[in-house]
C-alpha cells in the first residue's frame, strides 16, 4: 500500500506543472438556489484571488454561482496568499481576494485595493505523520488535548511552513510557544509541500491545516494539539476597489458569507472564524 | 627487425588482402589510389584497427594472429601522419618527447633526447614553441622526430609530403630519405605519389581494389608498369596486345612495331617523349606511324603533355615551341610516330 | 591563428532579432537595477541569512560542479565515444533533467534517495546515513539538474575533437587512460571549462529541485535562490536586493573565469 501516497504525489506533481485552477463541475447535481441579490443574472467573467488551502472549497461556490447565473464564468487564481498579494499590490485585476491570514489582506487594505473584509472560516494546525509513523509519535496516555511538546517528546524531523507565508506564521507561533522553535528542520515554502514530505514518509512529522488532512484522506495519520487553537489563522474575503466585475464579486462574497457558503466551508474542514 | 604481414580487411566495400615482407632497414611504398586500402592497411600495422583476419609479425614476435592482437600502445612503432598531428597543448620538445614520457623516461632526459632529436631534424631552438608556430614543413619535421624518437622496430608513414606545398615537400623528403637511410628498423610508406615512392623506397608494392597488383624496385615498377595506373603515374602509356615476332596486335585493336622479338601475351610501354607528332603524314623511317586526335592538352614545364585518342591511344609530350608551330587545338588530326626501338615490350 | 578580423556586418534581417532578443534578456535586469531600494541595501545585505545563504549557495554549486566533473567528463566520454548499443537511448536519459520540472525531479531523488528510497534507506539501515534536508542534498540536487548541461557540452567537445590525435598517442605507447588524461582531455578543455561553467550557473540558480529534495533551512539547505523566493511572500524589496547580491556573484565570477580562460586559450 505504500505506493499509493507516492503514485497520488507524482500525479499531484505533473498537475503542479500544469497549474490546476479550473475545479470540476459536480457530478451532475441539481439544486435549487436562492438568488441572494434577486437579480435577473450576472454575467462575464468573475476573477477570485485565493489561498491555495480554498481551492477545493471556492470551485464548489465558484460552480453554485455560475449554475445560477449561466452568462458568468468564474476564474480561481489560487497560490500562496503572500504571492496573491505581492501581485494583486503590481496591479493584477482580480475582483475578490481570500488570503489564508489576516496580514496578507491588511497588506492589500493598507496599500488602498481592499476596503471591509470579512472573515468566513478559520483553519487550526495538526500534527501530520505518514502511516507508518517512523519516529513511533504517540498521544499520551492522559486525557484532553495534548501540547504539541507532549507529542515531539523525541528528536524528530520536522517539517513546517517557512515564517514568510500564513502557515509558516501560525508553525512559528505554535513552536514558540511550546519552547520548540529549535526542532523543525525544514522550512517550506507552502503546506502543500509540508505535506508532500509527509506522505514520501521523508519526515517523521509535519505541521500541516486541518483542512490538508481531511484532502490527504487515510494517506495520513493527523494529531490534535492544544496551541493550535490560539494559534489558528482566520480566512477573510473581500471585493477589491478596482474589480472589473464589482457586482459579481459582491455576489460572490455574499454567497461565501451566506449560511449555504459557511455549510460548504465547514464541509471542507474549516472551522468557524 | 623485420616485418612480414598478411593483411585481410574487409570493410563496406573494401576488401583489402594484401602479403607484405619488410626487411631490416628496408623502405618498401605502398602506393596505390585512393580508396585502394592503403591506409587501412597502414592502420592495421599500428594496431589501430584489428584485422578480420592474416598475421602481422616483427621479427618473429606475432602483433597480430589468431587470438592475438597486440594493441597500438604495446607496439614497438612510430608512425607519421598526413598531417603532423602535434598535440597542440604540448611544446614541441613536449610532443617529441611524449613517446619517452608514456615509456616512464624522466623529465630532463626526455628533454635531452628531445633537443637532440630537434637538432637532427633541423629544428634546434624550436622545441619551447607551440605547434602552432611552426610552418608545415617544420611541424612534419617535428613529427617525424616524435615518431623516430623512441627508436621503433617499425615505422609507418601515412602520405608524410601530400599535405605539404611543393617547394616545402621536396626539402621535406630529402630530409626524410637521410633519415630513412639512417633507421634500422623496417619502414612502411604509403603514398599515392610515384616521387616519394621513387625518391625514398628501396621497393615498391602496388595496390589496387585491396590487391598487390605488382611488386619490384622503383625503377622496374616505373619501367615496366603493369596496370593503367601505375603506368599513368609513371607517365607512361601502357599498351596490351600479343607478340608475334617483332610485332605486337594490340587487344585494342592496331599493332605496334617493336625492336625486340615477343611472343604471348605482352605489354608495350611507350615513353611520352618518344612519341612525335606531325601535322601530315610523315616519309621515312618510323615504323609506327598513327593517326590520332588530340583530346587534351596540359603544360608541363617546358613541354606540353598532350593525350591523343584514336586506334592506339597514347600520350606525346612535345616541346611548347613545337606546339605552337604546330598550332595544336583540341580536336586537332595529327599523325604520332614511335621508334620500334623507343617500345619497351615485357610479359604480360 | 586569430587575426583581427574586419567588424562582420549584421545583415539587416537579423539586426532587428537580435536587437529585440538583446532587449529580452536584458531589460528585466534593468528593471531589477531601477526598482532596487538603493537607500535600503546596505540594511537588507546586513540581514544575517544573507551572507550564510550566499555562502551556502556558492559552496554548494562548487561542489555540485565538481562532482559533475567528476562523473560527467567520463560520461560524456562513454556517449561520444563507446560504440555499444543503446547509447542513444542513454543519451535521452541523460538529457532527462533538462526538461523535467525540477519540482519533479526533487521527488524522483526522494524515491531514490530519501529515508524511503531505493538507495536512501539501506543508507539508512546500514550507516545510519539520511540525506534529505542536509547540505549533501543540496548538492545532490543541483547535481541532478546542472550536470546535464556539462555532459551535453563536453560531449559536442568530444565529438568535434580530431580523433586521429588519440591515434597517435597510442603508436606513442599510450594505453587509452594515458591518452584521455594527456591528449584527449587537453584537447576538449575549453568544452569542459565553458560546460563546467554553463553546470555552475546552472546549479547557482536551482530551485525546485533543491526545495523539494533538500528543504529549506537557514545555514543547511536555504540558498539564495530559496532565501529570494521566499523574502518575495514578504517583502519584495529584500528579494530584489538578494538577487543583485547572486547576479554580481555570478557575473564576477563568470567574467573572471573567462579572462583566466582567454588568456591562457590565446598564445
Amino acid at each position: 500500500m505504500r505506493t499509493r501516497p507516492l503514485l497520488a504525489l507524482l500525479a499531484a506533481g505533473v498537475l503542479l506543472a500544469g497549474c490546476g485552477g479550473e475545479g470540476d463541475a459536480p457530478a451532475g447535481e441539481e439544486e435549487i438556489l436562492t438568488d441572494p441579490s434577486g437579480d435577473a443574472g450576472l454575467a462575464g467573467t468573475l476573477t477570485v484571488f485565493a489561498a491555495a488551502s480554498l481551492t477545493d472549497v471556492f470551485t464548489e461556490v465558484g460552480d453554485r454561482l455560475e449554475q445560477e447565473n449561466p452568462g458568468l464564468e468564474v476564474q480561481l487564481n489560487v497560490a500562496g496568499s503572500a504571492a496573491l498579494a505581492a501581485q494583486l499590490e503590481q496591479g493584477a485585476p482580480a475582483d475578490v481576494f481570500a488570503p489564508a491570514d489576516e496580514a496578507q489582506m491588511a497588506r492589500v487594505v493598507d496599500a488602498g485595493l481592499a476596503t471591509g473584509p470579512e472573515l468566513f472560516a478559520s483553519n487550526r494546525l495538526m500534527l501530520a505523520l505518514p502511516l507508518d509513523n517512523p519516529a513511533g509519535i504517540e498521544q499520551p496516555e492522559q486525557a484532553g488535548i495534548p501540547g504539541i511538546a507532549d507529542l515531539l517528546v523525541r528528536d524528530v524531523t520536522l517539517a513546517v511552513c517557512a515564517p514568510e507565508v500564513p502557515c509558516g506564521a501560525a508553525a512559528a507561533e505554535v513552536l514558540d510557544r511550546a519552547g520548540l522553535s529549535d526542532v523543525p528542520d525544514t522550512y517550506e515554502d507552502d503546506v502543500r509541500a509540508v505535506l508532500t514530505k509527509v506522505l514520501l514518509g521523508e519526515v517523521d512529522a509535519g505541521l500541516v491545516y486541518r483542512t490538508d488532512v481531511q484532502t490527504a484522506g487515510n494517506d495520513v495519520v493527523a494529531l490534535a494539539f492544544r496551541e493550535a487553537e490560539a494559534a489558528r489563522n482566520r480566512y477573510p474575503v473581500a471585493v477589491l476597489e478596482e474589480a472589473p466585475n464589482r457586482e459579481a464579486a459582491q455576489a460572490f462574497v455574499d454567497l461565501v458569507l451566506s449560511d449555504e457558503g459557511r455549510q460548504l466551508v465547514a464541509d471542507a474542514g474549516f472551522f468557524e472564524p | 627487425m623485420t616485418l612480414e604481414a598478411s593483411v585481410a580487411v574487409r570493410r563496406g566495400s573494401l576488401d583489402l588482402a594484401v602479403d607484405l615482407a619488410v626487411a631490416d632497414g628496408e623502405v618498401l611504398a605502398v602506393l596505390g589510389p585512393n580508396g585502394a586500402g592503403k591506409s587501412t592497411l597502414l592502420r592495421v600495422l599500428a594496431g589501430l584497427l584489428p584485422p578480420d583476419g592474416g598475421r602481422v609479425a616483427v621479427d618473429g614476435t606475432p602483433w597480430d594472429d589468431d587470438g592475438v592482437h597486440l594493441p597500438a600502445h604495446r607496439r614497438s612503432l612510430g608512425m607519421v601522419f598526413q598531417d603532423a598531428l602535434l598535440f597542440p597543448h604540448l611544446s614541441v620538445a613536449d610532443n617529441v618527447g611524449f613517446g619517452l614520457r608514456t615509456r616512464g623516461v624522466g623529465r630532463a632526459d626526455r628533454r635531452a633526447a628531445a633537443d637532440a632529436w630537434l637538432g637532427r631534424v633541423g629544428l634546434e631552438g624550436l622545441g619551447d614553441r607551440r605547434p602552432a608556430e611552426l610552418s608545415g614543413g617544420q611541424a612534419q619535421r617535428a613529427a617525424l622526430a616524435r615518431a623516430l624518437v623512441g627508436a621503433p622496430a617499425l615505422l609507418l608513414l601515412d602520405e608524410p609530403l601530400s599535405a605539404l606545398d611543393a617547394r616545402t615537400r621536396l626539402a621535406v623528403r630529402a630530409e626524410l630519405r637521410r633519415h630513412l637511410g639512417d633507421f634500422a628498423g623496417s619502414t612502411v610508406l604509403v603514398t599515392h605519389d610515384p616521387v616519394d615512392a621513387m625518391a625514398l623506397a628501396d621497393r615498391v608494392v602496388v595496390v589496387e581494389d585491396g590487391r598487390v597488383v605488382q611488386t619490384g624496385t622503383p625503377d622496374e615498377v616505373n619501367r615496366r608498369p603493369r596496370t593503367d595506373y601505375v603506368a599513368r603515374l609513371a607517365g607512361l602509356s601502357l599498351l596490351a596486345g600479343t607478340g608475334q615476332g617483332r610485332t605486337v596486335r594490340l587487344d585494342g585493336g592496331g599493332e605496334v612495331a617493336v625492336a625486340e622479338e615477343a611472343a604471348g601475351p605482352v605489354f608495350a610501354a611507350v615513353r611520352p617523349e618518344s612519341v612525335a607528332l606531325y601535322l601530315s603524314r610523315p616519309d621515312g623511317s618510323p615504323r609506327n606511324v598513327w593517326p590520332a586526335r588530340l583530346v587534351g592538352a596540359t603544360p608541363h614545364g617546358a613541354t606540353v603533355r598532350c593525350e591523343l585518342a584514336g586506334e592506339v591511344p597514347l600520350v606525346a609530350d612535345v616541346t611548347a615551341t613545337a606546339f605552337a608551330e604546330l598550332g595544336l587545338v583540341p580536336g586537332a588530326e595529327v599523325w604520332a610516330t614511335v621508334k620500334a626501338s623507343e617500345v619497351a615490350v615485357y610479359r604480360r | 591563428m586569430s587575426r583581427p578580423r574586419e567588424g562582420a556586418r549584421v545583415p539587416a534581417p537579423l539586426l532587428v532579432p537580435a536587437a529585440l532578443g538583446v532587449a529580452f534578456l536584458v531589460l528585466p535586469l534593468v528593471g531589477l537595477l531601477v526598482r532596487a531600494p538603493w537607500s535600503s541595501v546596505g540594511e537588507q545585505l546586513a540581514a544575517p541569512g544573507v551572507g550564510q545563504a550566499l555562502r551556502l549557495s556558492l559552496v554548494s554549486a562548487t561542489l555540485a560542479t565538481l562532482l559533475s566533473l567528476v562523473l560527467g567528463v567520463p560520461l560524456a566520454w562513454v556517449l561520444a565515444r563507446s560504440r555499444m548499443r543503446g547509447r542513444s537511448l542513454l543519451r535521452a536519459l541523460v538529457t532527462v533533467p533538462l526538461v523535467l520540472p525540477p519540482v519533479v525531479g526533487g521527488v524522483a531523488l526522494f524515491l531514490v534517495l530519501g529515508r524511503q528510497g531505493i538507495v536512501g534507506s539501506w543508507l539508512d539501515d546500514a550507516f545510519g546515513i539520511t540525506i534529505p534536508f542536509t547540505t549533501t542534498a543540496v548538492v545532490i540536487a543541483e547535481t541532478f539538474v546542472a550536470m546535464p548541461f556539462l555532459v551535453v557540452s563536453v560531449e559536442g567537445a568530444l565529438r568535434a575533437a580530431d580523433t586521429r590525435f588519440e591515434d597517435v598517442a597510442a603508436t606513442l605507447g599510450a594505453d587509452r587512460w594515458t591518452t584521455f588524461r594527456r591528449v584527449t582531455l587537453p584537447l576538449v578543455a575549453p568544452g569542459v571549462a565553458a560546460g563546467a561553467v554553463l553546470c555552475w550557473a546552472r546549479a547557482l540558480g536551482e530551485f525546485g529541485a533543491t526545495i523539494t529534495f533538500a528543504g529549506n533551512f537557514p545555514g543547511t539547505t536555504q540558498t539564495m535562490p530559496l532565501a529570494v523566493y521566499l523574502a518575495l511572500q514578504r517583502e519584495p524589496e529584500a528579494a530584489i536586493v538578494l538577487s543583485l547580491v547572486l547576479l554580481a556573484v555570478s557575473l564576477a565570477t563568470l567574467l573572471l573565469l573567462r579572462d583566466r580562460w582567454l588568456g591562457r586559450a590565446v598564445p
